[in-house]
């Protein structure tokens, strides 16, 4: 077999190793073509037809993320017939689909708010029966809504190929059909972890973060390293008015992609949770009061100075934190060498 | 740590996370991923759908036991004796690699006489576990093409822990399951960056990097660098400042970011060594049950209000970034420390952390190419000897060890320091549970709380009925150390005689019965294996 073929999408040539589909070699040419079903870590369904283009031989149009690059392959991913097919795929969509926009966390940050828009979708010509739901909430984590649901299967894929639990199914058939938990019950009680990776693969509100849903819109998202076991995730710490209100993830982390627990995606709330300290404390009579940080610190060096004076540094020991940074790690280790002048340094964790 | 150091000439994760999904076959033993490493877990359910083979070691029917190929129920605190009836079972058989054993190990010779006295049967009878299964799990990791291990603190939480690691190690060689992509011997840290603190030499007998304290040409480029000498005898380890405490000898102690009252084994004992000193001094986000201890307590800032690196499980040194401003007057907590440098004399004038990068980068060898701007994308593994290197996904290439060769080291098994008797007739041993982290997500993290707000203690139902406990009933659990109170889980996922539970809970202070025996060599706490007795509480 050839270790590379050669196709011509939009009248421009790419060169692909084989088994590479039609929608990977536009991309390296640049060329969107939306999509819907289709996330770059998953194995490809060709569920939803958002992608739809024309390809010489292919009868009809074909779903671009699932139809195989072959050579000498001839494709177009933008004529009048596709925009008008891929826009009344979408059309289909939001007919069963809530209409108020406004009320979903996912305002603005929607996937298909935004196909609908580049595809030139403005007004719903069918107005049905829509599917009516009640949504699933009943836990402190997600929020389960199946009237938001377009049915793209991208939860049901990553519950089965990336976090491996297989909660998340298909149930019922046709108009009927929705994702679920096994027997139709809600998230707690099912062998849901709540690791969230589903929510992080919604392209609509259906699968939403609580805090994040609790929240609204966030102001900056910052990547960062989670401070929780050794792995060492990688995620996107949402914010808003100067406070953490929730966490995202993607495919884009080294380590763990778009996959967290729930410690990462739902315990972070402890950084405002009201019992942080706020202020130094000094003991007084064995009760705490609140002092400047220059007391503090003055009292402090103070004690320790007397203390190395009197009984030698070997009298001062430290305990350094697993929870503390590396560079933290390392000033304090230089702190109790250098400036103490003891090797008197642990820390609280030797596993 | 020091197990795989002395065999290895590293005491890290030999391979990295990303090769998971590709693994053959796992050899997991004294771990439970997907609970206290969940997204590890999630890349071993990966490596099964593709049709990997998993052995588990494990006392628990925990999940990964449950999908096990082999599950070796072992009686706690047996580990050694099962290893080296693996051992003794793969030399019986000819699986083990003799090339490997000869150009990249020495010391074989005297661990090959010590498997000899662990025939299949008398491993059977120490560990409990059927000699079939160990013939099972032993042809299936030998004669794989390759097979990775992985382990916890199921492994170091012995007294025996050092010698639990080194086990291991002598396990990969003898097959030559080291120095190549998916195997090796794989320590999960339990939090997210003991990895960092020990790299950098939050250690009483390290400086950064692993350099060691006693070479004087190493104190003597730290005292350059840092123009103030290094102090040349090593310093207390965790249990012994206790202990010093205790005596006298030691009058002041800064406790930065940590617990050791709820965290640490025997609370009792380390009450008592802090309430003995002249003067304590704790930084951290919360008034925890230490800092109420304290004399003074300095506010410090969370990893979201900071810039910084922590360094994973699998030597991935990271980024942390600030998202937001330090809570209230919170601190950081190198801002906390330079500050009271300068007070007594010595200016650390920092402007940031990651000037303080720089000087780690200088002074060690094994970061000596990290920059920040080289992490900012994926970080970087070590070893990163200069600036164009890549980074380092698996140690020890083509069997080529740290130390020049890896070093055999021969373990006899020695029982747990404590084992249950008339008295105290049950074994109790401790773990994470997936929805809470370590002592510090209880209560404060609101919403792990409201989902599993208490401890609950693992009892079997034949047990459970003996002492007339019904599921969800209050229990007390006794050692004689303490007493504690929990609701009873009763469950088979623990053998008859075997109780289990979290150290989670401030409300159940499960550190309160642990032994406070610990492992000659580490100085790690025995939190896995002690004796207790359980009643029903009205
Ligand atoms: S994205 Fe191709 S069919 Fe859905």
């Amino acid at each position: 077999m050839a270790d590379r073929l050669t196709l011509t999408i939009d009248g421009r040539q790419v060169s692909v190793p084989p088994g590479t589909t039609v929608l990977a070699a536009a991309r390296l040419l640049g060329i969107n073509i939306p999509t819907l079903c289709h996330l770059a870590d998953l194995t490809p369904e060709g569920a939803c037809r958002v992608c739809l283009v024309e390809a010489d031989g292919v009868r009809g149009l074909a779903a671009a993320c699932t139809l195989p690059a072959a050579a000498g392959m001839v494709v177009r991913t933008n004529t009048a017939a596709i925009r008008e097919a891929r826009a009344l795929v979408v059309e289909l969509l939001l007919a069963n689909h809530p209409a108020d926009c406004n009320a979903c966390q996912r305002n603005l940050d929607c996937e298909l708010q935004r196909l609908a828009a580049d595809l030139g979708v403005r007004a719903v010509r069918f107005r049905g029966e829509r599917r009516r739901y009640q949504p699933d909430d009943a836990n402190p984590f997600i929020v389960r809504d199946n009237e938001k649901c377009v049915l793209c299967g991208r939860c049901v894929r990553v519950c089965k190929e990336v976090q491996v639990c297989n909660v998340l199914d298909w149930t019922e058939r046709g108009f009927a059909s929705k994702v679920t938990p096994a027997f139709d019950t809600a998230l707690d009680g099912s062998a849901c972890v709540f690791c969230g990776t589903c929510v992080s693969a919604c392209p609509t509100g259906a699968l939403a973060a609580k805090p994040l849903y609790e929240a609204g819109r966030p102001d900056k998202k910052v990547r960062t390293t989670c401070p929780f076991c050794g792995v060492g995730c990688n995620f996107d710490l949402n914010v808003k008015d100067g406070q953490v209100v929730g966490v995202t993830s993607d495919e884009t982390s080294a380590v763990n992609g778009r996959l967290l627990c729930v410690k990462g995606r739902f315990g972070i709330d402890y950084v405002h949770s009201p019992d942080r300290l706020t202020a130094p404390l000094v003991k007084k009579d064995g009760a705490f009061v609140e002092t400047s940080w220059d007391e503090a610190l003055g009292l402090v060096a103070a004690r320790l100075a007397g203390i190395k004076a009197a009984h030698g540094p070997d009298a001062i020991a430290a305990l350094s934190s697993a929870r503390c940074t590396n560079e933290e790690n390392y000033l304090l280790q230089k702190f109790m060498r250098a400036v103490v002048g003891t090797n008197n340094i642990d820390h609280c964790a030797r596993t | 740590m020091a197990g795989l150091a002395t065999s290895f000439g590293s005491g890290a994760m030999t391979n990295s996370i990303g090769e998971i999904p590709d693994n053959k076959v796992m050899f997991v033993i004294g771990a439970n991923p997907p609970e206290a490493h969940p997204v590890i877990g999630a890349k071993m359910r990966q490596a099964l759908k593709r049709g990997a083979r998993l052995i588990v070691a494990d006392p628990r029917k925990t999940e990964l036991a449950a999908a096990a190929h082999v599950w070796l129920r072992l009686r706690p605190g047996t580990d050694v004796a099962l290893i080296n009836g693996l051992l003794n079972i793969i030399i019986e058989n000819s699986w083990h690699d003799d090339a490997f054993i000869a150009e990249c190990t020495t010391g074989f010779a005297a661990v090959a006489a010590v498997a000899a006295q662990y025939p299949p049967d008398r491993v059977e009878r120490i560990t409990g576990v059927p000699a079939p299964l160990l013939r099972q799990a032993a042809e299936m990791y030998a004669t794989a093409e390759r097979a990775a291990i992985f382990y916890t603190l199921g492994i170091t939480e012995h007294t025996c822990g050092t010698d639990n690691v080194m086990s291991l190690a002598n396990l990969a060689m003898l097959t030559g399951n080291v120095g190549k992509p998916a195997a090796g011997v794989n320590p999960l840290r339990g939090q997210n960056n003991v990895q960092g603190a020990c790299d950098m030499g939050a250690l009483p007998n390290f400086l950064p990097g692993y350099q060691q304290l006693k070479w004087p040409d190493v104190r003597q480029k730290f005292a350059t660098a840092w123009e103030a000498a290094v102090p040349d005898k090593p310093g207390y380890t965790l249990p012994d400042m206790f202990d010093a405490a205790v005596r006298g000898d030691l009058k002041a102690m800064f406790i930065m970011g940590e617990d050791p009252v709820l965290s640490d084994a025997d609370a009792h004992h380390v009450r008592k060594g802090l309430e003995s000193l002249d003067f304590l001094v704790c930084q951290n986000l919360f008034l925890t049950e230490t800092a109420k201890l304290a004399d003074v307590v300095l506010p410090a800032a969370s990893f979201a209000e900071k810039d910084g690196t922590f360094t994973t499980t699998e030597r991935r040194i990271q980024r942390v970034r600030q998202a937001i401003a330090p809570i209230g007057g919170s601190r950081p907590d190198w801002r906390i420390i330079c500050d009271l440098a300068a007070r007594l004399g010595y200016p650390l004038t920092y402007g940031s952390p990651e000037e303080i990068m720089a000087e780690i980068a200088a002074l060690t060898p094994v970061y000596a190419g990290v920059s920040y701007p080289r992490l900012a994308a994926a970080g970087l593994q070590w070893p990163v000897p200069s600036a164009g290197h890549p980074g380092t996904p698996y140690l020890h290439e083509n069997g080529k060890f740290a130390c020049g060769l890896g070093y055999f080291q021969p373990i006899e098994y020695e029982p747990p320091a404590e084992v249950p008797d008339a008295d105290y007739p049950f074994l109790l041993t401790t773990g994470r549970i997936l929805y809470h982290y370590n002592v510090s997500t209880h209560r404060r993290a609101a919403r792990l709380t409201a989902h599993r707000p208490e401890e609950k203690i693992m009892v079997h139902p034949a047990d459970a009925a003996r002492l007339g406990l019904a599921d969800g009933a209050a229990a007390a659990v006794a050692s004689r150390r303490g007493r504690v109170r929990a609701k009873a889980q009763v469950t088979d996922a623990v053998p008859p005689g075997v109780v289990w539970m979290s150290f989670h809970f401030p409300a159940t202070p499960t550190n309160e019965i642990t032994s406070g025996a610990y492992d000659k060599v580490t100085k790690t706490y025995e939190y896995k294996v002690c004796a207790v007795k359980i009643e029903a509480a009205p």
